[in-house]
């Protein structure tokens, strides 16, 4: 299959969106567009999934490899393997959805789906990409739309998250940029080329340097903690969409990078920093989850319970065990689209009663039966209910942490356990408060329930997050050859 | 005394002091515009006295200094139409009342 | 050999009803739902009784011994190194028991709710959660993975939730689910950690593959798990511990039993089954599916077993004897009998006629299910009555509904233990086990016994005596679909008790013949009578007798009533400590110190502009004064500096 399709087929589809003429048009052209995504997106499963049955046991699939710039060494260099799979469908997914939720945007239609397509454009050459300055280049591209989608789209404080977002995400870039530089230089050979570069010996006084740009330049995506503080401000500012994509998506071309390119390139720098990456990540999840216990906004709840889910992803790559890697992907997938659909329902339920305080809802059960109903399933999603994907990618990141018998380790691994009983309490505050009670206010009484594009919406990232909760083995099967990869040269190093 | 290459170098270095305190002190941009020509002036004598004494049988500069006064006429031109249209905004020409291309 | 299908379709029937029902109720099945449930589990409880059938008298041995038999296992999700979680299904004893209980005590909710739930605005939805609940028990006794049994675990404390927050505009009720979902998630957290433990020290998820490593004496994992320790407890007790963690908050074991109460807020019906019946014995369930590792590998956990059982049974007891709702009796009643069931497996040994604990313990899960299922049912035609669960907006009923007062009354007796009714046979056999076991064991057991028999007959003169029969005017006692279960589950509870149970179920499989002695059960008998004998002093006429004893002991009897202050114990954790101590500072410091850095950078850099920014001051001779001096300073580095 030809990649390439995937990345010109949104860029197709945002040129046609320029020469409509009116929002109706433009709203339908991406929308076919984005299922035009999603259709590549299976296609591109069963091709590879086709492939690997049939005994192709390559690393990367379906390479295509062209000169950019002969100068410095930089191809236009893209192939895939399960784990880029997993997350482009994730991607697919999550476009699909978006669009459908914004089909209530009333200013400047065009130009926010605009952005939408032209993230997703970014998200997926990321995912594709194989040359590290290609995968940077398309990281950046992710990252603009996002300033633009809050700043003009937004609510609230939004010139201050939308400059809060960009300015620390763009710091999370520069570090990149100077590690990517780093890992240019320090070969053998001048190349960007991921595969080439995971097998020259890199110094191991060089992978120590590194290794900490990367990460944390990638973390900062992915709300690796102390650099979170902007997922709670952009998230509650972005419009839905917004939102969607920004924890959809964005947060996992972090969590992706710290894989592909950190862990992947510099084993030895990951192995020496991972107790420290794990503590990072148990802080994560343990103070996230306490931190959202006493938020009083849906969006800062959902928001905060991302910085500690988004824990559980850097907790399994920092515990560099197959298991545990594989788990972290899932939870990327997982919590792609289960916070992809969370913003979506607090997006339905606000553009209903013009609040998110949890204090002013109350028994929305009676008067939208649907959309509760979806905040519910999101809900149980979120606290790792079996059934729905949450659980699954939690009890990965589980069982494969707890294949590491050190100490440290252990006790990092027993506080992400205790997480499960604090999102348990704060979705069930949540949900308490908001869905079930007496109705609190009169004017909910006539709100109308679910129309037709947000139950689309809903029904499709539902899917995807009960076909992994019910049958997680094709995921497993599909990521865990690719987790094999990346730390098959940590395990020679242990032994 | 025959007057030397030392002399002219004075005039000249007097002339551009002489255009440097002008353009520090003066308020009036026609004034300031005026220093700067004896900027211009006293590096033309440099080139011509350099010329005379040193490479007596080349031109190249008493070009240069032709080239001089050409720059300087259309500069001359220019920065009297800025100044016109500046005192037609404000009714001044004064430097002080010009300050706002600042931060 | 079982039918596989066969197998598979009784929990899948009621998944697919809560499907059918959860996603077409409200439009196709609008009336019908409740028939289409109760069908759909007849069917189911059809196919039960004809693999227990099966199991029991054609395949189910193999040279005289009940055999584990795993006929289903599809791997679903498989980590490195061996662990896999496997969807399978256990055949042996106690699952073949459970089935057949979890199908009959539901089937029977289920007709008894067409009546009861009748009018109810989300009719469907509450039969879809009944199936829910139904199919995750189903698959929890049938689990033949650790795992597979978390999963399902967890998915009976959510449809445990749902259905206590069934009436989601009561605020109390909302509480209830709240309170019930998050403790039982409290003790999975032990459970789960427990899991990663076993499964890291026996290299399997797989109960069989588990039980066998972990008994062997010779294993070399049974050996790393009992040499390893940590502060002093060996790995495997610790394991087994926080697995047995589970299972108490599941079971609402002492002092995990705070939500068992509270959960009484869900429809009646729904208490019967789910908190009464099946679910809350499920912890038992798992110490009983574990059993031979415990009593063979890891005596010590079975002592905290017993020791938790055995409080738990007697601080039931004493606070059943204060309250007046009567579901909340017969909820400290429950808790009560589950912690017999505990301590009487925790007090049994592995095969043979050491494991007449084992037996007496299933047995009385067995008959309990039966008896507890009727006095809930019979507590909700009281309810369905009079519209009030307290005990002063009742007496003198029995006029009124005399099939629910018959059947209460052989509930009652069974409870109490008096003979031939059920209960007498299983705590016969529990006492027994006690006795030779540990005295002081048994002695509190015998006491608890004797409280048993007081408040339950407390309550029932406390309905249908105490007052003079007053006219009620509204309506009659139900149903034929109200009164049907209720005296099915009467013959049960009445004749349970003569099923020869050890020859069915065992520690290891092989036939057990319960001991039975006259001169044994005289004590306990007695002291049942005895309880019974001074609940009907006391409440068979309203004499205020029962209030002066109260009064007289006015302390003890607040500190009962508010049943050890618990509750206020764990709220008082959970707001001052971690709301206030934990919740509060974090969100603060994500707020303003770590966020508050990410602003000082923000605002350093602004006041580091603010003050260079004044050299651009847009007045051209400054600028040319720094041109000037720059030239100079040019020309001074490159002439006398770098000489260049």
């Amino acid at each position: 299959m030809n990649l390439t399709l995937l990345i010109i087929a949104p860029l197709i589809t945002a040129v046609t969106m320029l020469l409509m003429r009116n929002a109706q048009q433009v709203k339908w052209t991406s929308l076919v567009g984005s299922a035009i995504q999603l259709v590549l997106a299976f296609a591109l499963l069963f091709v590879f999934q086709n492939e690997r049955s049939a005994g192709n046991t390559e690393q990367m699939l379906f390479q295509q490899n062209y000169t950019w710039f002969s100068a410095w060494n930089i191809h236009f260099h893209v192939g895939v393997d399960g784990i880029s799979v997993a997350m482009i469908l994730l991607t697919a997914f999550v476009v699909i959805a978006g669009v459908l939720v914004s089909w209530n945007v009333q200013k400047m239609v065009k130009e926010f789906y605009l952005m939408l397509i032209l993230l997703s454009i970014g998200a997926y050459g990321f995912f594709l990409s194989l040359d590290l300055f290609l995968l940077f280049f398309f990281l950046e591209i992710a990252v603009l739309p996002k300033f633009l989608l809050i700043g003009i789209w937004g609510s609230g404080e939004k010139e201050y998250s939308a400059n809060k977002l960009a300015l620390m995400l763009m710091g999370g870039s520069a570090l990149v940029l100077v590690g990517l530089l780093g890992v240019y230089f320090a070969g053998s050979e001048r190349t960007f080329d991921l595969l080439k570069l995971s097998r020259l010996p890199i110094p191991q006084e060089t992978q120590r340097l590194l290794f900490p740009l990367l990460f944390a330049g990638f973390g900062v995506f992915t709300a690796l903690f102390p650099f979170h503080t902007w997922v709670p401000d952009g998230h509650s500012s972005a419009p839905t969409a917004g939102s969607m994509f920004l924890a959809g998506i964005s947060m996992k071309l972090g969590g992706y990078g710290c894989l592909r390119v950190a862990t992947y390139i510099l084993p030895e720098g990951a192995k020496e920093y991972s107790t420290i990456i794990i503590a990072l990540a148990a802080i994560a999840i343990l103070y996230g989850a306490f931190a959202t216990m006493m938020q009083k906004d849906l969006k800062y709840i959902n928001a905060y319970s991302s910085v500690s889910h988004c824990g559980f992803v850097l907790l399994g790559i920092g515990m560099l065990t197959k298991t545990a890697i594989t788990g972290a992907v899932i939870q990327m997938v997982s919590h792609g689209l289960m916070t992809a659909l969370f913003f979506a329902v607090i997006g339905m339920i606000y553009d209903r009663t013009h609040t998110r305080s949890v204090k002013k809802l109350g028994g929305l059960l009676k008067v939208m039966p649907f959309i509760t109903t979806i905040f519910f399933i999101v809900g149980l999603c979120s606290l790792g209910l079996p059934g729905f994907s949450g659980f699954v990618a939690e009890m990965t990141v589980f069982m494969g942490s707890w294949e590491r018998p050190e100490i440290p380790y252990r006790v990092a691994t027993i506080a992400a356990c205790m997480s499960i009983v604090v999102t348990a309490v704060y979705i069930l505050r949540a949900i308490g408060q908001t869905a079930m009670g007496p109705v609190t206010e009169e004017r909910y009484m006539t709100l109308k329930d679910a129309s037709w594009n947000e139950k689309l919406a809903a029904v499709i990232l539902i899917t995807g997050i009960v076909v992994i909760g019910v049958a997680p083995f094709w995921l497993n099967d599909l990521v865990a050859p690719g987790a094999h990869h990346i730390i098959e040269k940590i395990s020679q190093l242990n032994n | 005394m025959q007057p030397g290459i030392y002399h002219l170098l004075l005039i000249s270095t007097a002339l551009f002091f002489i255009g440097v305190y002008g353009f520090f002190t003066r308020r009036n941009l026609i004034t300031m515009l005026m220093s700067i020509e004896l900027i211009l002036n006293s590096v033309n004598i440099n080139f011509i006295a350099f010329n005379k004494y040193l490479w007596a049988n080349k031109l190249d500069g008493v070009l240069f200094t032709i080239f001089i006064m050409a720059i300087a006429a259309a500069e001359a031109a220019v920065a009297i139409a800025i100044i016109i249209n500046l005192y037609r905004s404000r009714q001044s020409i004064d430097v002080k009342h010009a300050e706002e291309l600042k931060w | 050999m079982p039918n596989v299908i066969i197998l598979v379709l009784i929990p899948f029937l009621p998944l697919a009803s809560f499907l059918i029902l959860g996603l077409f109720g409200k439009s196709i099945f609008r009336n019908t739902s409740g028939l289409a449930g109760t069908l759909s589990l007849f069917v189911s409880f059809l196919l039960s009784i004809y693999t227990s059938f099966g199991y029991f008298f054609e395949y189910g041995k193999a040279n005289g011994i009940y055999q584990k038999l795993v006929p289903l296992k599809l791997s679903w999700l498989e980590f490195s190194n061996g662990l896999s979680i496997d969807m399978g299904i256990i055949l042996d004893p106690i699952s073949v028991m459970m089935i057949m209980v979890v199908t009959f005590i539901s089937l029977m909710v289920h007709i008894y709710s067409l009546t009861y739930m009748k009018g109810e605005e989300r009719f469907s939805t509450y039969y879809s959660y009944l199936s829910l609940f139904t199919f995750s028990m189903l698959g929890l006794v049938l689990s033949s993975n650790i795992f597979q049994i978390y999963i399902f675990w967890e998915l009976v404390g959510v449809s445990s939730f749902l259905l206590i927050g069934f009436y989601y505009n009561k605020p109390s009720a909302v509480a209830a689910s709240k309170k019930a979902f998050i403790v039982t998630r409290f003790a999975d957290l032990g459970f789960l950690i427990g899991i990663l433990v076993l499964s890291f020290y026996s290299g399997t998820l797989d109960f069989n593959t588990l039980i066998q490593r972990l008994t062997s004496p010779g294993s070399g994992e049974l050996k790393t798990a009992v040499t390893t320790s940590f502060l002093g407890i060996s790995a495997l007790n610790w394991g087994l511990a926080l697995v047995f963690m589970g299972g108490a908050g599941k079971s609402a074991l002492f002092p995990l039993h705070i939500w068992l109460p509270d959960a009484m807020e869900g429809p009646t019906p729904v208490s019967a089954l789910i908190h009464a019946a099946t679910m809350v014995v499920a912890g038992v369930y798992l110490v009983a599916r574990l059993f031979p590792v415990l009593a063979l590998s890891a005596p010590e956990v079975l002592e905290l077993i017993t020791l938790v059982g055995v409080i738990t049974a007697l601080i039931a007891a004493l606070i059943a004897c204060t309250q007046t709702d009567i579901k909340r009796v017969l909820a400290y009643s429950t808790m009560s009998q589950i912690g017999f069931m505990m301590f009487a497996l925790g007090v049994s040994g592995y095969g043979g006629s050491n494991g007449i604990g084992f037996t007496a313990s299933m047995f009385h899960l067995f008959t309990h299910a039966l008896f507890k299922a009727l006095l809930f049912l019979g507590a909700g035609s009281v309810i369905h009555y009079v519209h009030s669960n307290e005990m002063k907006d009742m007496g003198g009923l029995k006029k009124h509904l005399p099939i629910t007062h018959i059947t209460f009354l052989i509930a009652c007796l069974a409870i109490a233990g008096v003979p031939p009714f059920s209960g007498f046979f299983s705590k016969e056999g529990i006492l027994l086990a006690a006795y030779e076991h540990n005295p002081a064991v048994f002695w509190l057991a015998l006491a608890t016994s004797g409280l048993t028999a007081y408040y339950m007959f407390r309550l029932y003169f406390r309905i249908f005596w105490y007052k003079a029969s007053q006219q009620h005017k509204h309506h009659g006692e139900g149903g034929f679909a109200m009164m049907l279960p209720l005296i099915l589950l009467a013959v049960g509870a009445a004749v349970a008790g003569f099923i020869p149970f050890g020859r069915f179920v065992s520690s290891d499989g092989s036939l057990l013949t319960l001991p039975f002695h006259w001169l044994f059960s005289i004590a306990p008998v007695t002291l049942g009578l005895l309880g019974i004998f001074s609940a009907m002093v006391l409440f068979k006429k309203e004499n205020g007798k029962a209030d002066q004893i109260s009064s007289f002991m006015s302390r003890v009897y607040k500190l009962v009533y508010h049943k050890f202050y618990v509750d206020e114990i764990y709220l008082f954790i959970t707001r001052k400590v971690l709301f206030s101590m934990v919740g509060r500072p974090a969100a603060w410091i994500d707020r303003n110190i770590i966020d508050g850095l990410v602003n000082l950078s923000g605002a350093t850099t602004k006041a580091v502009s603010e003050r260079i920014k004044v050299i651009q001051s847009g007045k051209v001779q400054h600028y040319g004064l720094y041109f000037l001096f720059g030239v100079i300073g040019l020309g001074v580095l490159l002439i006398y500096v770098i000489k260049f």
